[in-house]
């Protein structure tokens, strides 16, 4: 029987942690995942769980250690955030090269410098090309549910790629919210049991992991990897039918909230989704054809199917968390993904961008409502004056 | 009953790095990765940092290795091994894996142990993961082209370090790394050359069986970066040894001992004299530079008489 409990994102994610019972979980305090590592250290010192739990002094460590640990046959997870993943970098883009199925939970926060420990998107946004699956979380509920489909989808053999399950620093990891926990039995059941397929750990045929590969050979692997990357977006959604047969919830590529019959919407990741329902609710009694569209999948970027979701509107407004510095207008990652999508795909509708909450800057309904006036003012015209607005900047 | 280390007995085995690798005609690396594999009789699980053994031995879709290795990246063989271990541990204990005596050995270059890899390193010995981790020390980033590092001895003239008309050459003397290893009171550390074979596989085996972290600095030349010809490999190393430029010891819990008195100390010239990079130390100018650094290795010597209850 599944219950509902009190608890913050990050304590939501630990007992996902516990219940997948990794074989081993390598990773390194950083505010604010910092919570996670706690809460899943009493769990080891308890004996609730099987786990190696290697206490590595950096990030680097971190992720060289869960590369060892996966190409050894293991189940391995790690959490960070922010700089904890810049440090790591060079090892992520190792993680998928190598194949390796990490799960790890992101809890983003913006980069230095300055430094800050607060929310926003820098840091995944820095591996969106390193050939991770990422996914975003609204709340503690989703970030406890992707976490749990996240093993499945990693260890796919059709997909063989590490996932980075984001959830919003503070705003989610340290939220209270009623969260609803599965049984143990019934998660154990679901994510099963590991086959690595060439574990390193299996002496009698022994594997030689990440030789030198040239210009011979180099291509292909990466081929192979767009390949694994392409296959990854039915795996999601495979997972995520059976999670629903299983407990219930839905899950897809991206959230629909009020979008069908809407003429404008906004575009959104993470926590702010939440906030944005609410303010689709108000402008709805205000009678405004107003709707919402909140992306899970992030990579790989399921281009198509949004640009579908998305074609019957008047007006798009992205709103991005995080700047993609000297990119087409100093705008959003989320922006101009989305923006090459609609392109691509045929679908001509006006779409600007609307950078907000860096550094954890509160965004609050009052300022979602004004995007969306935007986006009203956007629709009737049919031209966008200003491509990218610094929500609530002083200039 | 463990493999007699005679060369009748050892020659029965295969080796466990295969004929037909890249390294150089002569490189110390295979010689000492052969020897150390040799005397192990238990299965192994390799690490290998970036560097020339690494690039070496594994040119895809080849790879020398007859055992399991990973290569992950150029200062992170140490956590890779410590991940490769607590897998190990962790699925044997659940019964997912059948347990045997798994022997897991780190190797890297002294750019990968000394430079950048120090940390990992340190840190893993610190965490107390059962492994070996073997520096193969040629005193430079020889992969990338004889570039100095901390292991670099003073006076040496590297890509980085070159002796040029107002420096001639490293200005610093090489940092202590198996003196900051056996600083951190691991079960075993030791300091060997494939000169002395019988000595090196020795304490390879100590250092397997001593129930925890273990290192090993083993110097090997270069003979690209070191300029002397391939087949003087093995005497250009003892002449290290015989220098006292090298000594042989072991740390073993925390006592100090030395594995190897020469018999007559020779003076660190018969070494450097050797060797192109030392060249320019023989001009009359530079003439101090070999004083100071014979300074530097009598003053270590001395300490690790001292440190060995031999002073
Ligand atoms: C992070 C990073 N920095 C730099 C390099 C380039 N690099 C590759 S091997 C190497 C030098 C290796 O030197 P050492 O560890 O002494 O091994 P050797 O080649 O001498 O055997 C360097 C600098 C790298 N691969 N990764
Ligand atoms: S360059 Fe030096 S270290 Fe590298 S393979 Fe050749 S001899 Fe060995
Ligand atoms: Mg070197």
């Amino acid at each position: 029987m599944s219950k509902f409990e009190a608890l913050a994102g990050n304590e939501a994610v630990a007992t996902a942690m516990r219940q997948i019972n990794p074989d081993v979980v390598a990773a390194y305090p950083i505010t604010p995942q910092t919570s996670t590592v706690q809460k899943f250290a009493d769990f080891v010192a308890d004996g609730l769980v099987d786990t190696e739990f290697v206490t590595v002094e950096s990030e680097h460590s971190a992720m060289s250690a869960c590369v060892g640990a996966s190409a050894a046959g293991a189940r391995v997870m790690t959490a960070t955030s922010a700089n904890g993943l810049a440090l790591m970098w060079e090892i992520v883009y190792i993680a998928a090269s190598n194949r390796c199925p990490i799960v790890m939970s992101l809890v983003n926060r913006a980069l230095s410098a300055p430094i800050n420990i607060h929310c926003d998107h820098s840091d995944v946004m820095g591996i969106r090309d390193s050939g991770w699956i990422i996914i975003f979380s609204e709340d503690g509920q989703e970030a406890y549910d992707n976490l749990i489909q996240a093993v499945r989808i990693a260890e796919h053999p059709d997909v063989l790629l590490p996932v980075a399950v984001c959830q919003d620093g503070f705003i989610t990891s340290h939220g209270m919210e009623r969260v609803e926990i599965y049984d143990d039995e019934d998660v154990k059941a679901f994510v099963g049991t590991y086959e690595p397929k060439w574990p390193l750990l299996d002496i009698e045929h022994p594997k030689t992991y990440g030789p030198l590969d040239f210009y011979d050979y180099y291509y292909e692997h990466k081929r192979q990897q767009v390949e694994a990357m392409e296959n990854a977006q039915q795996v999601v959604l495979d997972v995520a039918a059976e999670f629903k047969e299983k407990f219930g919830r839905e899950y897809g590529l991206f959230e629909k909230y009020r979008l069908d019959d809407a003429e404008v919407a906004v575009v959104v990741l993470n926590s702010t989704a939440g906030t944005a329902k609410v303010v689709v609710d108000q402008l709805r009694d205000e009678g405004l054809k107003v709707g919402l569209l909140k992306p899970r999948l992030f990579r790989p970027f399921p281009a198509q199917e949004l640009a579908q979701a998305l074609s019957h509107l008047k007006a798009v407004a992205v709103m991005d968390r995080s700047i993609s510095f000297g990119a087409m207008g100093n705008a959003g990652p989320l922006y101009l993904e989305l923006a090459a999508a609609l392109a691509t795909h045929g679908v001509h509708i006006p779409i600007a961008d609307y950078v907000y909450g860096l550094g954890g800057r509160d965004i609050l309904p009052h300022e979602i409502e004004q995007v969306y006036r935007d986006a009203l003012q956007i629709a009737a015209t049919g031209r966008v004056e200003q491509m990218v607005t610094y929500l609530s900047v002083r200039e | 009953m463990a493999t007699k280390l005679t060369p009748r007995e050892l020659a029965k085995k295969e080796d466990r790095l295969a004929p037909g690798h890249r390294l150089c005609a002569g490189c110390g690396a295979s010689i000492i990765v052969r020897q150390m594999l040799a005397a192990i009789d238990e299965p192994v699980v390799i690490a290998n940092a970036t560097g020339c053994l690494e690039v070496a031995t594994t040119i895809y879709p080849y790879t020398a290795w007859r055992v399991p290795w990973i290569h992950n990246a150029f200062e992170n063989a140490a956590s890779t091994i410590s991940g490769v271990e607590a897998a190990y541990r962790s699925l044997v204990r659940q019964g997912k894996i059948p347990e045997q005596d798994v022997k897991f050995i780190a190797f890297g270059g002294d750019g990968g142990t000394y430079d950048i890899g120090l940390q990992a390193l340190s840190g893993a010995a610190e965490r107390g993961h059962q492994f070996l981790y073997v520096c193969y020390d040629n005193g430079a980033y020889m992969n990338t082209g004889i570039q100095r590092s901390s292991a670099t001895p003073y006076g040496a003239n590297t890509t980085t370090s070159p002796a040029g008309k107002v420096i001639p050459g490293k200005r610093q003397f090489r940092k202590d790394l198996t003196a900051i290893m056996a600083a951190h009171g691991i079960p075993y550390v030791a300091q060997a050359a494939p000169s002395q074979w019988k000595d090196l596989m020795e304490k390879t085996r100590k250092a397997v069986n001593s129930g925890g972290p273990a290192f090993m600095n083993v110097l090997s030349s270069c003979n690209r970066g070191w300029r002397h010809p391939t087949d003087e490999t093995v005497e250009i190393t003892q002449l290290a040894v015989d220098t006292c430029f090298w000594p042989l010891y072991e740390v073993e819990n925390g006592v100090w001992k030395l594995n190897y008195k020469p018999k007559e100390k020779l003076p660190v010239e018969e070494w450097l004299k050797r060797q192109g990079r030392f060249r320019h130390l023989f001009k009359p100018e530079n003439r101090h530079m070999i004083d100071e650094l014979q300074a530097e290795v009598d003053r270590r010597w001395e300490r690790l008489l001292h440190l060995c209850g031999e002073a």
